[in-house]
């Protein structure tokens, strides 16, 4: 199941449109990484580090990944560690389950999330349930990986977010960066993991650069799983986001601040299960208001979970207003640009949602 | 060629002719000598100029390999395998215990005893018969119809019955249906309830052991003619035969799928004419003839390690018994049907034939094993009906490599709950 989505100039002359900026604000840092060569280098570090560690999927040998994100593997490798498959998911899906059964462990990519859907039972049925079906004999030590979510002019069936749909599954592990230092620490806490895990990459951000620490680039540099990262601080309202939505909401929050002086604490959370309510309680204590964004669809989503949560815990009572969702159109995706735009969180569409919570409490809130 | 002298040219063109019947392609358009080959990159072949098309009736069936006859007479001594007697007597009593055990388990299900089980009726051979020829460090990756297996692998009766009733001593702590059994000491991967997700899973675990340096191992992954339909069984089959992996692909052809027969599963030559097709060494036997399947499957065995590649078998059986429980199969077969196959055609009858022939199975011991079988499953069912349940905490157990944080707080809320309430709940049911 593939289509021809390998057609990088139409998505990079896409993006050079694109309407908005990335928040590359930090760019001024010494050593800017593009998504795709973070995650490129921790599969490659995480490659040499275990000879177990190895990767399939569709074009990820000699045609370097068909979005480049396993450039010159295949040539350090070889064939054995970087295996072109032919297309059939269920087949290689099943094929790297049964490798991780049989001790190694596998990364296997999707071409898009997408097509995950032809070899979900592997993933849920066999993959998220063996270690408790063998009743712990048998862990699964895999990492599904691949461009998650809606990327441009790829119309209904190649333009959605997989986030509530793995993470409603016990014994995964779901994953969603947002920065290069994101995408490199957790692939390579991903890998390590004994766990199955998911990591829903944005083929958008793939050739977007982010500053690197020193730390970063190290080799031993890996990103806890289940932890959130506060991009940015504020006390007025919390924005509680994941990969590309983290964007959308720090663009918000720029020009929210700028504008109205309101300001918007920004939780990437990074890992969508296991998810860092901790982190997202702490900061509803200080901000009482709480808006949460996604591409995803609103039914049963990352939001709709965040807002049960909130519900069943005491940071009900920290609110001082209700909680409002921003979300993905709840629609298949629209192949017209135009509708498309639309149908994915725009940066304006966070900035209502602040408004409406805050509503008339914001002129009291910046004069304190 | 050319330098050959015309004698043995056409000794050659007689072989030649010999095999293509072999390999019933007699069918195929007439080629011309001289005739210009094609170098496409994917197809090698003759360029014709008359157009044939070809279809399932275009080559012969491919022939059923077997050793004994319906007698268990040996039909060509120089494939009778040289097993010695005790290992003759051995497979025949695991036979007979496990039809034992389906009898009794079934009933137990149907008095509602157990939720579920699944016989193994008319299939007995291809399970024992397969397993002696492997070893016992290859890998097996079962469907749901293939418990003689672990029985012959060393898997207690005990053991089964435990996992059937989802006790304490169950070694998959009670957490799946009755016949999901698993066993990592014996190499033998938890059964998984979707079909056909154990073949490309079998694949990647031969892929696996390929890797190790001297490999002596493969993988023996059961399915069903049923199960052959799903996608997973194409994609094993390409894999196991592109990534060249040491892996056994044994299917039971057991005639229905359920309810649905295999002239409605299939319009092919079976299961075995796909294997060719997909650069796939394939035989195929007489699934009642259990020495039949020893045969086959060693030297599969041997193969598969040797070359590190795939080979096929299909295995003709008849599926006795009903689907499972969940099933009544005189609602889509006569019982006429059902009886040949339970008689002439069965595949203990068979092997106990050939065992009295050699001497070494008489009506003596045919009763004392009857009874003994009958009796370890009934001792062992009455025990396991006793058994306390796995300890309450196991419900909360390994989902996770590590307990998150939020389970471990359950697990104590749980755990001070009972600790208020211990009257409310029948804890003395549950292991300690």
């Amino acid at each position: 199941m593939k289509m021809a989505l390998k057609s990088s100039p139409v998505i990079f002359g896409w993006l050079s449109r694109l309407p908005r900026h990335f928040s590359t604000s930090s760019a001024l840092a010494a050593k800017p990484m593009t998504v795709r060569d973070a995650l490129n280098s921790a599969i490659d570090e995480e490659m040499e580090r275990d000879d177990k560690v190895f990767i399939l999927g569709e074009e990820v040998a000699q045609y370097d990944g068909a979005y480049k994100v396993t450039r010159g593997l295949w040539k350090k490798y070889g064939d054995k560690r970087v295996i072109d498959t032919p297309i059939t998911e269920i087949g290689f899906a099943g094929i790297a389950v049964g490798a991780a059964f049989a001790g190694l462990k596998p990364i296997c990519e999707f071409m898009t999330f997408n097509f995950s859907m032809q070899a979900i039972d592997h993933i849920i049925n066999s993959a998220a349930k063996t270690f408790y079906m063998s009743a712990g004999e048998v862990p699964v030590p895999i990492v599904f990986r691949g461009p998650n979510g809606a990327a441009a002019g790829v119309a209904a069936q190649h333009s959605q977010c997989f986030a509530a749909w793995y993470s409603h599954c016990p014994g995964l592990k779901v994953l969603m960066p947002y920065t290069s230092e994101d995408a490199k620490g957790l692939l390579k806490a991903a890998v390590r993991s004994s766990d199955p895990v998911v990591v829903l990459e944005d083929e958008i951000l793939y050739g977007v650069p982010f500053p690197m620490s020193d730390e970063a680039l190290d080799s031993n540099f890996v990103v806890p799983i289940g932890k959130a990262k506060i991009e940015r601080e504020g006390k007025h309202i919390t924005l509680v986001c994941a990969g590309r939505g983290t964007d959308t909401a720090l663009n918000a929050a720029k020009e929210l601040a700028g504008s109205s002086g309101i300001e918007c604490e920004v939780i990437n959370l990074r890992s969508i299960r296991p998810l860092d309510f901790d982190t997202i309680a702490r900061s509803i204590s200080k901000t009482h208001h709480l808006v949460t964004v996604e591409q995803g669809w609103p039914q049963s989503g990352i939001g709709a979970e965040i807002c049960a949560r909130v519900m069943e815990s005491p940071s009900f009572f920290e609110l001082d207003a209700p909680v409002w969702r921003v979300t993905g159109a709840d629609v298949p995706m629209p192949y017209t640009r135009s509708l498309e735009l639309h149908a994915l969180p725009r940066h304006s569409d966070v900035i209502a949602a602040v408004n409406a919570v805050l509503g008339n409490k914001i002129s009291a809130a910046s004069s304190q | 060629m050319a330098l050959k002298t015309g004698a043995s040219v056409l000794r050659l063109n007689t072989l030649r002719n010999a095999a293509v019947r072999l390999l019933s392609t007699h069918t195929r358009p007439e080629i011309a000598q001289n005739t210009k080959h094609a170098e496409f990159p994917g197809a090698k072949a003759p360029y014709v100029t008359e157009m044939k098309f070809l279809n399932e009736s275009s080559y012969d069936p491919i022939p059923i390999y077997r050793v004994l006859d319906n007698n268990g007479s040996v039909l060509e001594s120089r494939e009778e395998p040289n097993i010695d007697n005790n290992e003759l007597v051995n497979i025949y009593k695991t036979m007979v215990q496990l039809t034992q055990m389906d009898k009794i388990l079934y009933e137990s299900q149907r008095q509602g005893r157990i939720s579920f089980y699944m016989t193994n009726y008319g299939e007995e051979g291809i399970h024992v018969g397969s397993a002696a020829a492997l070893s016992p460090q290859d890998l097996v990756f079962s469907q749901y119809r293939e418990v003689g297996v672990f029985l012959y692998r060393g898997v207690t009766v005990t053991e089964l019955i435990n996992q059937c009733y989802g006790n304490h001593e169950d070694p998959g702590k009670g957490r799946q249906m009755p016949v999901h059994y698993g066993n990592k000491h014996y190499n033998l991967v938890t059964i998984s309830s979707p079909l056909g997700t154990q073949m490309p899973q079998a694949v990647g675990a031969a892929y696996a052991l390929k890797r190790q340096p001297n490999n002596d191992r493969c993988v023996v992954c059961y399915f069903g003619d049923g199960a052959a339909s799903e996608g997973d069984a194409f994609a094993a089959f390409n894999f196991a035969a592109t990534l060249d992996c040491p892996v056994i692909l044994l299917c039971r052809n057991n005639g229905y799928a359920i309810s649905t027969p295999t002239n409605e599963q299939y319009r092919g030559d079976g299961i075995a004419s796909r294997g060719p097709a997909l650069g796939i060494r394939t035989i195929r036997v007489d699934g009642t003839d259990t020495l039949a399947m020893y045969n086959a499957v060693k030297q599969s065995r041997e193969y598969a390690i040797a070359n590190n590649k795939p080979v096929l078998i299909e295995a003709m059986s008849y599926r006795v018994g009903h689907h499972s429980t969940s099933d009544d199969s005189t609602a889509y077969r006569s019982v006429e049907e059902i009886q040949k196959w339970t008689k002439d055609e069965s595949p203990l009858h068979k092997f106990k034939k050939y065992l009295e022939t050699k001497g070494i199975w008489d009506e003596e011991a045919e009763k004392t094993c009857l009874k003994e079988s009958r009796d370890t499953v009934v001792r062992t069912m009455q025990e396991a009906e006793k058994k306390k349940r796995p300890h309450w905490k196991e419900m909360l157990e390994d989902v996770y490599y590590d307990m998150p944080p939020r389970i471990q707080k359950q697990m104590k809320q749980m755990e001070e709950h009972l600790k208020k309430y211990p009257d409310k709940y029948p804890l003395d049911q549950y292991q300690d």
